[in-house]
């Protein structure tokens, strides 16, 4: 048992210990955030020092390989656009600031955690411990909408939980393991595919999964608990929840249940066309922006199943690079409504008339994550469209792509809208806009990101194709 | 085995109306008074599995813990008295249930289960430390991130009753 396999996951927690801990005795409690910025440095020290180690720990629980790794990185930089972009927003609950940051770690704790454990109920225990960190975030600012929120996001988290337990034990009393590997060597051994149990067990499993990265008919909390959240939390939410849901299904279905890929293969087929379909058309008739941004993240997850649709490693690897172009897309728009709404407090699309003149950068950047929310070049999320849909085409679903370039017209639709009502609106006031730094460094990261991975996406491809590796059949 | 047979049988028929009665008595007290009846009987059933340590966790926790706090919570939430409002989703609810409560029985009947030969007559505590807290082939991890997952749970609870 190898301790120091799991440093990078100790020592965030420690990290946030460290931050409840300051805050008993420091006075200026700005110091906080920039605390827990700063010392996310730590685990990617330890992750960076473990690089290009395959091993695995906990008799076979705990996987510290290329993918886990990629995908600590991947938390733990969201993580630090969050926390950057949460320091002006922390300060309306002035008490409690150490704790808010101390959940947004702890919770990356749990998604680090959810990419490198190879068995069922130390994946539960970290899907609840992301959860939980998540609900209280939801509701942190404890106004009706808020709270709201955090309760259905609570409930309906408690029953996805409880739908994916029940997959967990059937095909833990099928197989008589809950290791992923004794449970795919089980399933080809004891020839037990096209067992009703094993199906309904991935059926369930689905569902659990597909709540976490709000596929549909999973997504009914989506649009209230995005619009009801402390904005920076609407982000975590859409980018890390989505990224730790999308890792964990790969290690589960590949590992666990590969024997098994052509049922699950399909059942992610066919809900990719809904998710997607759904998700872009409800999109079009809204008019908050935190909403729509809702809407448009349940298309996306309808865009990065076609990676699990299509069983090829040349899909994993897509839908990794398509996670990490998406995040920073995402996360580039959030953060630039963070900033805008700080000012003109309304997420409503026809407050940010004629925003070009008001605040110029800021409606750029977010007219530059739209624009790559589309899929236009010269951004990330044209070229991880691109890798996606070749995938899907290399693997014969040809329909389903299909669908999806359909749909991304009709995306254009709402998303350029956003950026038509922005350059050519009357301005509905004088009054610019202004930020707080982490806000701005913040933006210029995501957007750089977007604009250097729709240039140059080589490098990270390479990343997500080693990390996609480890599925090698 | 046949007294066996029939405590199980006994067990199963109590804690399924049990459950029934929680999800349709009005009285929301009286359905918390059921939900502590069945926990009661799944705790039989674990005896019945000779699941000693399993069965008196069940009873500690669930019927002690979780029985008592969901009854306090009752008796401080004002208007409680009133029960359970009637949805408009009842038929759709119960059609999806049933739909659902078809397919768990053919599929529990029609699979050929992993059982053992005979029933265990050893106390399982000892084996349950071993598999909880050993580092190699145990759920020594899933033990670790339990402990901060209570940490996450504590903070929440903390920040979620903080005056506003």
């Amino acid at each position: 048992m190898d301790l120091y396999l799991l440093s990078p996951e100790i020592s965030l927690l420690a990290l946030a210990l460290v931050v409840i801990l300051l805050d008993l005795f420091i006075g200026r409690k700005w110091i906080l955030g920039w605390v827990s910025i700063i010392g996310l440095i730590v685990p990617v020290i330890f992750t960076l020092s473990l690089w290009g180690r395959n091993e695995t720990s906990f008799g076979g629980a705990l996987a510290v390989d290329h993918f886990s790794l990629f995908f600590h990185l991947f938390f733990l930089g969201v993580a630090a656009l969050v926390l950057l972009s949460s320091t002006e927003f922390a300060r309306k609950f002035a008490a409690f600031r150490a704790e808010y940051y101390a959940l947004i770690l702890l919770a990356a704790t749990g998604m680090m955690l959810l990419a490198s454990t190879r068995e069922l109920i130390s994946i539960f225990v970290a899907l609840e411990l992301t959860g939980i960190s998540l609900y209280v975030l939801t509701g942190f600012l404890k106004d009706p909408k808020s709270s709201e929120a955090g309760l259905k996001y609570l409930l309906l988290g408690a029953v996805a939980s409880a739908v994916f337990l029940y997959g967990m034990a059937l095909v833990f009393g099928l197989t008589g393991t809950t290791y992923l590997e004794g449970i795919a060597a089980a399933i080809s051994a004891e020839g037990l595919l096209g067992s009703p149990a094993l199906l309904m067990g991935i059926v369930l499993l689905v569902a659990g999964f597909g709540f976490k990265i709000a596929a549909v008919p999973f997504q009914m909390w989506v649009p209230d608990v995005y619009e009801g959240a402390p904005t920076p939390i609407t982000a975590y939410l859409s980018v890390a929840s989505k990224a730790a849901g999308f890792a964990v299904i790969l290690r589960v279905f590949y590992e666990a249940l590969g024997p098994a890929s052509l049922d699950w293969g399909m059942i992610f087929a066919v809900l990719a066309a809904i998710t997607m379909t759904v998700g872009n058309i409800v999109a079009i008739a809204q008019k908050n922006i935190k909403r729509m941004l809702g809407y448009s993240s349940i298309a996306m997850a309808g865009y990065l199943m076609i990676g699990l649709a299509a069983v090829t490693t040349e899909a994993s690897s897509a839908l990794i690079f398509f996670l990490a172009c998406y995040a920073l897309t995402n996360l580039g728009a959030f953060i630039a409504i963070i900033a805008i709404s700080n000012k003109i407090n309304s997420d409503e699309i026809s407050d940010y008339s004629g925003m070009v003149r008001r605040a110029p950068l800021y409606a750029l950047a977010l007219a530059l994550c739209l624009i790559s929310l589309t899929g236009i070049p010269p951004t990330a999320g044209f070229m991880a469209k691109i890798y996606i849909f070749s995938a899907g085409v290399n693997a014969e679903l040809l329909w389903l792509v299909i669908i999806a370039v359909i749909n991304s017209v009709i995306s254009a639709y709402y998303y350029l809208r956003v950026v038509r009502v922005m350059f050519l609106g009357e301005p509905l006031s004088k009054e610019g806009v202004h930020a707080s730094s982490g806000l701005r460094v913040a933006l210029s990261i995501s957007c750089l990101g977007v604009l250097l991975l729709g240039i140059y996406p080589w490098m990270l491809l390479k990343f997500a194709e080693t990390a996609a590796s480890i599925f090698l059949p | 085995m046949m007294g066996l047979d029939i405590a199980f049988w006994v067990l199963a028929v109590v804690s399924v109306g049990a459950a029934l009665a929680v999800v349709l008595t009005r009285d929301i007290f009286r359905a918390a008074l059921f939900l502590v009846l069945c926990f009661f009987t799944v705790a039989g059933i674990y005896i019945t599995l000779s699941a000693d340590f399993l069965a008196g966790a069940q009873v500690l926790i669930y019927v002690g813990a979780i029985g008592v706090l969901i009854i306090f919570a009752i008796m401080l939430t004002r208007e409680s008295r009133r029960g359970s409002p009637s949805g408009r989703l009842r038929l759709p609810a119960l059609f999806i249930g049933l739909l659902f409560l078809v397919t768990m029985v053919f599929v529990v009947v029609s699979t050929d289960w992993y059982v053992i030969a005979e029933l265990p007559t050893e106390p399982t505590t000892t084996a349950i430390a071993q598999a909880l807290f050993s580092g190699e082939d145990g759920f020594v991890l899933a033990f670790e991130i339990a402990a901060a997952l209570l940490l996450a749970a504590i903070i929440g609870a903390i920040v979620l009753v903080r005056e506003k």
